[in-house]
């Protein structure tokens, strides 16, 4: 069974992958053209890019658990889907510097260093663009494999972070964003939990 | 909302000249967690709100307490029309126009005690129709609070009607406060208490965050939430790239209430 959804997955191209990672950017286009978006269309975008990201950067999370807990490997997937994270992330803050904040650089500047919010998030967003302009092959050639797998181990940074800047940007208690922080949590967990199997061997042997 | 009758307000000196946003603008983003924390929750839930019968309770520091109906607060001929703009905390802004009658109208007419101070509102609590107050977001029911001087200020409201309808259900039916120098939340809706006393009264989001939310709660460019500038607002209704305008002390009506904080450390007291 195992075998047969890995070979199944094989068989499928990355690119589907991208092609199904932009149909939420695809409906929102849409909406937007169509005035689908509600009274204040500002935020909804915003929030919209926002919360894709975070749900590409989890299912980025999720691959290496998947495969120790499950055996179902979507490994050949994972850069796509970080690269997808980061193209929403960055969607994302890009429509909070022209249609929420008008390119008011000083007080975008002001903002970023006294909010926690935005500090979290922007912090979030570097760590991301690190981890996507190193995502190519020449990359890891460049900084040899040891040395990549360290940087890109600041995912496990960003992630919770991501969720905090959500949580502290709402007025109340955050149910969704709090569920998301746990899911966070639980897959860096299941890491701990479950150790790499490779590891595993070198230490028996 | 029903083909009711329509309303009509006398024109007022206190109304602003600029546009005012679409009654669908101000009907479909609200802040009302009584029906959810989502903006289009009220809009979408508020419908199962009865507001009639409706009578408000006047008690405290007052000469004749009792009970009030709407037509003894704000009755029809004594409406008046007040486009204000509105200041959400959350940086977002409106210009509505409100239909209703001074605050200060039916205050002086149960009689306030010399000895009152302050005065405290309460919202309608009624979980089988307010969903939201199903979960223990807020400590229930909303509360907010004046200072007297601010609630006999001319600029304070009880609003009954929008535009030209009778106030929907989202923006607080049957009868809400309107303070138009103070950010929103402080403007209570679905009153069904009013209490004057001599102590500061309870103030829902105040209790929650003192941090936060200050009991004055005046629009002030100057004094941020912790979390978020104040210093700009972006207007709702103004499009993609609508961008954002300067918030105005006191919501741009210092000139009427400035006076009323004279001497105040309006950082430390917001």
């Amino acid at each position: 069974m195992r075998q047969q959804v890995n070979g199944l997955l094989r068989r499928v191209p990355v690119w589907t992958v991208w092609l199904a990672g932009l149909l939420p950017l695809t409906l929102l286009l849409w909406d937007t053209l169509t005035g689908g978006l509600g009274i204040d269309p500002v935020r909804d975008i915003e929030h919209r890019l926002g919360r894709t990201a975070l749900y590409f950067l989890i299912a980025s999370l999720a691959v290496t658990p998947l495969l120790r807990v499950a055996g179902v490997s979507l490994m050949k997937f994972r850069r796509a889907l970080g690269l997808l994270c980061f193209t929403y992330a960055g969607l994302h803050v890009l429509s909070w510097l022209s249609m929420d904040m008008s390119f008011l650089w000083a007080q975008m500047g002001r903002d970023i260093i006294k909010r926690p919010y935005l500090l979290l998030g922007m912090t979030g967003f570097a760590l991301l663009a690190a981890l996507a302009v190193t995502s190519n092959n020449a990359s890891i050639r460049h900084m040899g494999a040891g040395a990549w797998r360290r940087l890109h181990k600041l995912v496990y940074v960003a992630a919770p972070l991501v969720a905090l800047h959500w949580i502290l940007a709402l007025k109340t208690f955050p149910v969704t964003p709090g569920f998301w922080l746990l899911v966070i949590l639980a897959l860096l967990g299941l890491r701990v939990a479950i150790p790499r199997p490779l590891a595993r061997k070198r230490q028996i042997a | 909302a029903s083909p009711a009758l329509g309303l009509t307000g006398k024109p007022s000196g206190f109304s602003t000249d600029a546009e005012p946003n679409s009654l669908k603008d101000i009907t479909n983003y609200n802040n009302f967690y009584e029906f959810g924390t989502g903006k289009e929750d009220p809009a979408r839930y508020a419908s199962a709100l009865t507001t009639d019968p409706w009578s408000v309770e006047i008690g405290g520091l007052v000469e004749r307490p009792g009970s009030y109906g709407l037509e003894d607060i704000a009755p029809d001929n004594e409406l008046e029309e007040r486009i204000y703009r509105l200041r959400c905390v959350e940086a977002w802004s409106m210009v509505i126009p409100w239909i209703g009658v001074p605050l200060a109208s039916i205050l002086n007419r149960v009689g306030v005690q010399p000895s009152a101070k302050y005065v405290a509102f309460e919202t309608l609590v009624r979980p089988e129709e307010m969903r939201g107050q199903k979960r223990p977001i807020l400590d229930w029911p909303y509360r907010e609070g004046l200072r007297l001087d601010e609630a006999m200020h001319p600029l304070t409201i009880l609003a009954t009607g929008l535009y030209s309808d009778p106030l929907p259900n989202q923006n607080g039916a049957p009868l809400r406060l309107v303070v138009p120098w103070k950010y929103g939340f402080k403007s209570i809706k679905s009153i069904v208490r009013i209490t004057l006393t001599d102590s500061e009264p309870f103030a829902t989001w105040n209790a929650l965050q003192p941090r936060e939310y200050g009991f004055y709660a005046n629009v002030n460019p100057q004094v941020d939430h912790p979390r978020w500038s104040q210093a700009t607002e972006r207007k709702i209704g103004g499009g993609l790239f609508g961008g954002r305008q300067e918030t105005l002390m006191f919501n741009g009506y210092a000139d009427q209430v400035a006076s009323l904080y004279e001497g105040m450390d309006l950082s430390r007291q917001f």
